[in-house]
């Protein structure tokens, strides 16, 4: 089997995903435009070369709708030739359509593929494409479906997470985040976003807040409150799949939760005849890739299970990475990974994440392997492992290691 | 055709006017003539051209309908398992199909039809209405309309989960549909379900005045193109996403996902909305046939409608006694149970001497029944005459004249027996005495009156005035005049009797601390509190164990066990529970009432939480190796059944509906069940015995089956089918 090699990262600005926030003017085939436009301008490849482009997006409707990967994909002018596929593994669909990218050049389906993602969620909202899972009363009664903010609490309820270290792990990530702003330790994949008069709009990832301390994250309420203890009550829904749990503590703040963005993310993946023809160096190959089911109730906890099965894939054990990403989507959920897999603070999320700089959900796993890629290069460290937790009780992972 | 349930009248300008009335019954409901009229009613209206248009009315002065006839689905329920459920299901649907078809076909019959609504109307009955095109219902805030299928266990499966969507809007119908709320006339206005109020007796010709003038007005508005639901439906309308996602976290927390309706009602209607409405009623058709089949609604029914009725209506009253309401209530004791049971009698028109040993005690036994009359927003005319039915008193001849006493004084033997004594000189032995003693044998009590046939146990719950049971013990001498008196005592202040016979507890009290002691047990064992009191919940009993101990008070456990231990001597058998209790006694934890038990209560609006050091205390940590949470609810579950069937084997109790029915009225027994019978019947007996032998084996002879229940268990028997056995002999 062909060894898949990954040639160039990209990733736009994080905007706040908020009516005033920088890219809601920008449509979000415009965001995936954007960045399928930089790959090509910044490696030179004939796109006819490329034979499909794999992008995640999790609100696929509206103007996301309609497989926006081949649109994106007409859109910036590649070769008529060009597939375009859209998926949707919820959070991890970024890094998912990366995976599937290597698949396709590992088994021989393509030269060049390219993965990445889109979300646009100050457009068009999250949960705006329904679905069985959360709508069908039957589903729901079966899957015991509680949305996620439930699942984050009840981690930190059931691993003893107190606020203080949910706080605590936020006030970090901004801290990282703001810290490799100012170094540019992202400059190699940042791709500012331009309007139609090719003006730029966003240079910066613009949800992150240098100034978090612990006394302005602790004025935050808890967000899952209202919908976990009065209506409708899903603490309830819990409980009947968690009884050992007497009652859930809800810690999870807008302050050490992943913030809602608008942003575009791609990767190009190739095999090595491909990447000589255009001479360009191999950044690093992707040695192995996995996803895995978990217990959908509280699902948030697949990584720790992914994690373990891709390092089996991978012949190698934890001490053997370098790095770790693991998008926060709760701080919890990055608390309980440390905890499972006893890894220091230290070796995970070195430059902060998606709670200081904001979690497009289509493209957020094309953005974290970017920016420990980068980082694996800016400290001449070799191997990293790149998790997200997923909707309705799932984990994707993939090893990539430096050439 | 002498039973006619549909008789047909054709006026002159071509209105066939329909009147339901079910030959032999006071209230009309849907039966094999019914629909067999309806038949026929509908092939004249589509075929006879002279026929304009229709009116439906009720020839019963009761009422419209009540729906379905529940004791006669009887057919169509099951009470046992076994593998006959496809089969059912499919006829069900069948049956219930044929029903919804002959409904639509009223309503797309290309005439016009209004109903004139002359009373109630509920379930089928207002499903029958709901398929008119137009609705004239009378002007009166009693008459109630609604759904109530729900409450026992069943589905509204006459189009009721289609039309009234369609209707009123998918979020206030699901209020009604999942709640089984009914609705006044006037609230149906409001909400489009009804289109005219009139004065009852100018429904039909309001009714007919519509018809009459509205020839081509045979269409339903979602029958028509273009309908769109009041307030929107469909998968792109976010208030329908939120009503579902909601409602169905909601119907979790509010079944702990024990019953089967609901959540079949929600789908129904999450379904059913997106289609159009002869599919619809086929979608609803089957989920009905899917909770109907299902030995849970009929476990429900007959628990919940028709074992409760029936033990209302005198199921138990010896033969041949004459009616014997109570006029006059000598009530001994104005505490907190006395002042209740004043209150209740007061309330149903009886007059009561309540009694206490001083003036001021007696007079806040009147002052609980006006604090609470205020605080429900009582008539003030109406609260002033029903606390001028109270008398409070501290002289025992102010009893003279009372035709029954109940006494509600404290637990001991001897202030019972003075007490006792004291009343019987006013008023005289042939006075029927019942006391409410809660733990004290009343074979024993019974002596302190001269003619112990008169004596009996009258068992109340508290808070009396919320709880609907009231256990009546009949003891060793206790003669047939005072179950009948006591039983229509029961009826006069509307609560539902059982009849049990003496023993310790009696059968409620027994029982349900078995389901205390069994919790205390797991706990001594070292099992996570929070599972226990969760799965106690969650397998549908009101509160958790240690919850509801609390509520008790420990202080009290500690004292009834070592007054048992003292009563029975050499008999007492210690429990695993008695060193829990013991230990908390030692400690001074007395459960709510000083604020620390197996809880810590901290000031409000702070919630109660579990004592962080509770498992440390009496049990020396936590167990390494937890329960599953199947094996806490078999524990607490089996500990429960094995009691009631010794209650049975012992003769305790002497049929298996008193032996549901308190249960659930009495300490709230998983009501989705039927009851501890119903629900042994229902697994099996031989796989109750088997399972408790399995139990008996890990965790002691408390759950050691009686022998009664291996006989029966070898003999292939159940409780309800012995006890139709018995009937018929």
């Amino acid at each position: 089997m062909a060894d898949a090699f990954i040639y160039d990262t990209v990733r736009t600005p994080r905007g706040r995903g908020k009516k005033d926030g920088k890219l809601h003017e920008i449509t979000p085939i415009s965001l995936a435009t954007q960045v399928l436009a930089a790959i090509r301008d910044r490696t030179n490849i004939d796109t006819a070369d490329v034979d499909d482009v794999v992008f995640g997006c999790v609100a696929p409707i509206g103007e996301q709708g309609s497989d926006i990967a081949r649109v994106a994909v007409l859109n910036a002018d590649y070769a008529e030739s060009v597939a375009g596929v859209q998926i949707n593994r919820f959070c991890a669909s970024g890094l998912e359509a990366t995976n599937m990218a290597a698949a396709k050049v590992m088994a021989g389906e393509a030269m060049f593929a390219i993965g990445g993602g889109v979300e646009s969620m100050s457009r068009v909202p999250m949960g705006s494409d329904g679905g069985a899972w959360a709508m069908d009363p039957a589903v729901a009664f079966k899957t015991y479906f509680a949305p996620q903010g439930i699942g984050a609490d009840l981690i930190a309820t059931k691993y003893g997470f107190s606020r203080n270290d949910v706080d605590a792990y936020a006030m970090e990530s901004q801290r990282r985040a703001a810290q490799a702003w100012a170094e540019g330790r992202f400059k190699r994949s940042i791709l500012p976003v331009r309007d139609v008069m090719g003006e730029v709009v966003l240079d910066h990832d613009e949800h992150m807040r240098a100034s978090t301390d612990m006394q302005s994250l602790g004025s935050l309420s808890p967000a899952f409150t209202g919908m976990g203890e009065q209506m409708p009550g899903f603490d309830a829904v819990a409980l009947m799949k968690y009884p050992e749990v007497e009652r859930i503590d809800h810690v999870h703040t807008g302050g050490n939760s992943s913030g809602i963005v608008d942003g575009a993310a791609a990767i190009l993946v190739g095999n090595r005849e491909i990447g000589e023809k255009y001479g360009l160096k191999p950044r690093a190959r992707i040695r192995a890739m996995a996803s895995i089911g978990s217990e959908p109730m509280i699902m948030l906890t697949g990584p720790e299970f992914v994690a373990a099965k891709v390092l089996k894939r991978a012949g190698m054990t934890k001490d053997d990475i370098d790095l770790f990403e693991l998008n926060e989507a709760f701080a919890s959920v990055v608390l309980r990974y440390m905890q499972a897999f006893n890894i220091d603070h230290g070796r995970i999320n070195v430059n902060g994440g998606a709670i200081a700089m904001g979690h497009p959900l289509g493209a957020t796993g094309a953005m974290i392997l970017g920016t420990v890629l980068d980082e694996l290069e800016r400290t001449g460290k070799g191997t990293a492992l790149i998790n997200l937790c997923v909707g309705a009780g799932m984990g994707t992972g993939t090893i990539i290691e430096r050439i | 055709m002498t039973d006619t349930a549909i008789h047909q009248s054709l006026d002159a300008d071509g209105i066939l006017l329909l009147t339901i009335d079910v030959p032999g019954l006071s209230m009309n409901v849907i039966n094999a003539e019914v629909t067999r009229d309806l038949a026929l009613a509908v092939e004249r209206l589509k075929t006879d051209p002279a026929v304009k248009g229709a009116v439906i009315t009720s020839g019963k002065p009761s009422g419209f309908m009540a729906g379905a006839d529940l004791k006669g689905m009887g057919f169509m329920l099951s009470g046992g398992g076994g593998g006959e459920e496809k089969s059912r299901m499919a006829a069900l649907f069948d049956g219930v199909f044929a029903l919804n078809k002959l409904l639509r076909a009223l309503e797309t019959c290309g005439k016009p039809v209004a109903a004139a609504v002359n009373g109630l109307a509920l379930g089928g009955g207002l499903e029958f209405v709901l398929a008119c095109h137009y609705r004239v219902v009378a002007d009166n805030p009693k008459v109630t309309l609604g759904l109530p299928e729900v409450m026992v266990g069943l589905f509204p499966g006459a189009g009721g989960t289609q039309r009234l969507p369609r209707l009123m809007g998918v979020q206030p119908a699901l209020m009604y549909l999942l709640q089984g709320k009914n609705m006044s006339p006037q609230e149906a206005l409001g909400f489009g379900v009804v289109q005219e109020l009139a004065p009852a007796d100018e429904v039909v010709a309001r009714a007919t005045a519509w018809v009459k003038a509205n020839p081509t007005r045979h269409t339903q508005p979602w029958d028509e193109k273009g309908f769109k639901f009041p307030g929107g439906a469909g998968m792109f309308n976010p208030g329908f996403v939120q009503t579902f996602v909601a409602g169905t976290a909601m119907t979790v927390k509010s079944t702990n996902r024990n019953m089967n309706a609901p959540i079949a009602i929600l789908s129904a209607v999450y379904e059913g909305a997106q289609l159009p409405m002869d599919t619809a009623i086929r979608v609803e058709s089957k989920y009905f046939a899917k909770v109907v089949a299902d030995p849970q609604a009929g476990n429900m029914i007959r628990s919940l409608f028709v074992s409760k009725q029936a033990a209302e209506k005198g199921a138990r009253r010896p033969k041949g006694q004459p009616a014997m309401p109570v006029k006059k209530l000598g009530m001994l004791g104005a505490g907190l149970m006395g002042a209740g049971v004043a209150m209740v009698s007061a309330q149903a028109g009886i007059e009561v001497v309540l009694l206490d040993r001083d003036m001021a005690a007696a007079e806040k036994g009147k002052q609980y029944t006006a604090d609470r009359l205020a605080k429900k927003r009582t008539d003030p005319a109406k609260a002033e005459a029903i606390l001028a039915r109270i008398h409070p008193t501290s002289d025992y001849a102010d009893l003279k004249g009372c035709d029954l006493i109940i006494e509600a004084v404290f637990e001991t033997r001897e202030i019972k027996a003075g007490v006792t004594q004291a009343t019987e000189a006013v008023v005289g032995a042939d006075t029927i005495f019942g006391s409410n003693t809660s733990t004290l044998p009343i074979t024993g009590l019974a002596k302190a009156w001269s003619k112990q046939e008169n004596f009996i146990g009258i068992h109340f719950f508290s808070p009396v005035e919320k709880m609907p049971l009231v256990e009546i013990i009949v003891g060793k001498e206790t003669g047939p005049a005072a179950i009948a008196k006591a039983l229509d005592y029961v009826q006069q202040i509307r609560k539902t009797p059982i009849v049990v016979n003496d023993s310790r507890g009696f059968y409620t009290s027994r029982c349900f601390g078995t389901y205390v002691q069994e919790g205390l047990a797991l706990l001594g064992e070292g099992t996570n509190p929070a599972l226990i009191e969760n799965i106690g919940r969650h397998m549908g009993m009101p509160v958790g164990p240690l919850a509801v101990n609390d509520e008790v008070g420990l202080d009290l456990s500690y004292k009834v066990g070592q007054q048992t231990k003292a009563d029975l001597g050499d008999a007492y058998k210690p429990g695993p529970s008695d060193a829990v209790i013991t230990k908390m006694h030692d400690l001074g934890r007395q459960g709510r009432k000083n604020a620390k038990g197996f809880y810590v209560y901290p000031d409000a609006p702070a919630k109660k939480y579990l004592w962080s050091e509770l498992v440390e205390t009496v049990a020396g940590g936590l167990a390494t190796v937890q329960p599953d949470p199947a094996e806490v609810k078999e524990r607490m579950l089996y500990r429960q059944l094995v009691e009631c069937a010794r209650c049975m084997g012992e003769g305790v109790l002497e049929t298996p509906e008193d032996g549901d029915l308190g249960a659930i009225f009495g300490w709230g027994f998983m009501p989705h069940t039927g009851g501890p019978f119903s629900h042994m019947d229902t697994i099996g007996l031989a796989t109750v015995v088997a399972t408790l032998d399995r139990l008996a084996q890990a965790h002691g002879e408390r759950f050691t089956p009686p022998q009664m229940l291996r006989d029966m268990a070898a003999k292939g028997q159940t409780f309800y089918g012995q006890a139709e056995a018995k009937r018929a002999a």
